[in-house]
């Protein structure tokens, strides 16, 4: 139950999608996002999402395991579809009742919301589905390196985003672990009513902060035997490089947005 | 007799429509009868746990059938739960389940849940305390106050409580010390054989199997490799070794002396038998 929760999820693979630097995925997916945010048309919509589709053409993940993805943000989806749907004021009533109202506006408005929200959110899990958490808070580390001469803990900040990476499918097999022993003993996670079902949670969150708090004691001692200090003077072991297939890709991003912006200047 | 337990070509599919998706038991079947012990061995990742929690309906079949008293446990999805006060599980590692505050608190939950009050669940609780070996001025301590093979005799106990009539065990025996184990084994064969229960026990140490089960089940890469009684299984032990599996010392004792030429019967698994065996010989003034 608690493993459909695909976020952050890595599947290793060995196409293009996945060889390529992950710099260059993280700026691939900024330059998506803002295409889309400057995309005003059904043409544009049109080039974006088949821009998704031959990225995710290349990367061999199943489309199935993408659409999965939007499970978890289905409500938002349909919330912000019918809100626009219904309350757009328009030149044009389509359909009325009370405060209800379809506009020609609002059927567009409500359409590219949607596209919009559902194209973003697979674009990015496309990322993470073609890059281990590691690879993309190595990436991360890398794109604000600028920023440590502002003094800000880049190295720090990059190092605890990678170990909560890290945990989280340790936590979800733990939290699936410890359920299932307490249903063996008759616990009942469904029936109830609200109070009735937190307090049916003390059985399991009990167990799982004291696993999580002696798993943390436990890195802290590992990484204490292994002298760890912080970024000061650490090199890497895999140096990041950019490769001929990053450029390419890059370029290929940028001509995208390009091509979504001249649709938007000539109102199309 | 009639069989309480019957696995019906159980098939189990992990991550199905995912790139992960694989078959973590598949085909498997057998019975198991009214007090019998039944030792269930294989590999990491053969596919035991998820075997197991087929039978107190954790784990729904891809494929196939579980029969609790001839009556598939899925018939009525919503008394799934009558079907895990029946089939008691242990699982592995099961100190890290402990949640309440005092020990007797903690095995009293299963009780609770199934709605037992007052002096019977008082009862229930002493009596499991007992037979899992929990000593009684441990109850009114913390859990988290006791060692780790002390938790996990709470943990059994906080199954006992329940009265299942079947006891599953999934490794109950693992990272503890030599005689941690000896001492936790020896408090669930007293169960076994005193109550008459039925017990089903998952190990991945022969020897553990061979010293207490009437019946081995060995799973090898999700498929059943053989099942019968120890002294067939045993009897097979070259093909045990081949699959990667252990054999119990003894066995692997017989097996060599009989490699030198001692005509033994390899397939002894306990110590007494290997002994019974070699003075037979010597009376019978063969070279040894
Ligand atoms: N919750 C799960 N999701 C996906 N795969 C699993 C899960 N649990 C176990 N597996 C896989 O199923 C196989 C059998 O595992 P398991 O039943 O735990 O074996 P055993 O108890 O014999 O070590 C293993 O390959 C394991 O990786
Ligand atoms: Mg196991």
């Amino acid at each position: 139950m608690l493993k459909d929760i695909t976020l952050g999820q890595y599947f290793p693979g060995n196409t293009p999608a996945h060889k390529l630097d992950p710099r260059t995925k993280i700026l691939l997916v900024m330059l998506y996002i803002i295409a889309l945010f400057c995309a005003g048309s059904f043409v544009a919509y049109g080039l974006m999402a088949l821009t998704l589709a031959v990225c995710v053409r290349i990367s061999r993940v199943g489309l199935r395991a993408l659409v999965r993805g939007l499970k978890p943000v289905l409500f938002i989806i349909i919330f912000t579809g019918v809100l626009n749907l219904f309350f757009t004021p328009g030149a044009r009533d389509l359909w009325a009742w009370g405060p209800f109202h379809i506009t020609d506006t609002g059927l567009r408005n409500a359409a590219f919301m949607v596209l919009r929200i559902m194209l973003l959110i697979m674009g990015t899990f496309l990322m993470t589905y073609t890059t281990s958490p590691i690879a993309l808070t190595d990436g991360l580390e890398r794109l604000l390196n600028g920023l440590k001469r502002f003094h800000v803990p880049v190295h720090e900040l990059a190092m605890m985003m990678s170990i909560a990476l890290r945990f989280i499918p340790t936590l979800i097999e733990e939290t699936d672990k410890i359920m299932s022993a307490q249903k063996a003993r008759g616990a009942d996670f469904e029936s109830g009513n609200l109070l009735q079902k937190a307090r049916a949670m003390i059985p399991i969150l009990v167990p799982l902060f004291i696993s999580a708090f002696r798993r943390a004691d436990e890195l802290a001692t590992a990484m204490e035997c292994r002298c760890y200090h912080g970024g000061e003077g650490r090199t890497k072991l895999h140096v990041l490089k950019y490769e001929r297939r990053d450029y390419l890709a890059l370029t290929f991003g940028a001509v995208i947005l390009a091509l979504v912006i001249a649709l938007r200047a000539f109102g199309l | 007799m009639e069989s309480i337990l019957q696995v019906k070509n159980l098939t189990h599919t992990y991550g199905i429509g995912t790139p992960f998706q694989r078959s973590a038991v598949e085909d498997v079947s057998f019975d198991v009868q009214p007090g019998e012990f039944l030792g269930i061995i294989g590999h990491t990742g053969s596919g035991k746990s998820t075997l197991i929690q087929h039978l107190n309906g954790l784990l729904r079949p891809t494929a196939g059938q579980v029969l609790l008293d001839g009556r598939d446990i899925w018939e009525a999805p919503k008394k799934i739960r009558d079907i895990r006060f029946q089939v008691g599980l242990v699982f592995q590692y099961p100190e890290y389940q402990l949640f309440e505050e005092t020990v007797y608190k903690d095995i009293a939950f299963g009780p609770m849940n199934q709605g037992r009050t007052g002096d019977e669940l008082d009862h229930a609780i002493r009596e499991a305390a007992r037979l899992a070996g929990v000593r009684d001025e441990h109850l009114e301590k913390s859990p988290f106050e006791l060692s780790g093979g002390q938790k996990r005799r709470v943990a059994l106990a906080g199954v006992l409580a329940m009265e299942p009539k079947v006891l599953v065990l999934d490794e109950p025996t693992a990272g503890l010390d030599p005689a941690g184990r000896e001492n936790l084994m020896a408090n669930i064969r007293d169960y076994h054989r005193n109550k008459g229960a039925t017990v089903i026990l998952v190990s991945h140490s022969m020897d553990e199997i061979a010293r207490n089960a009437d019946r081995i089940l060995v799973l090898k890469s999700a498929h059943v490799l053989m099942s019968g009684p120890p002294a067939e299984v045993f009897a097979r032990s070259e093909e045990l070794l081949s699959a990667g599996l252990d054999v119990p010392q003894v066995t692997r004792v017989a097996m060599a002396l009989r490699a030198r030429g001692v005509n033994v019967d390899s397939a002894v698994y306990t110590a007494e038998a290997l002994e019974r065996e070699l003075l037979a010989l010597k009376r019978g003034g063969a070279p040894c």
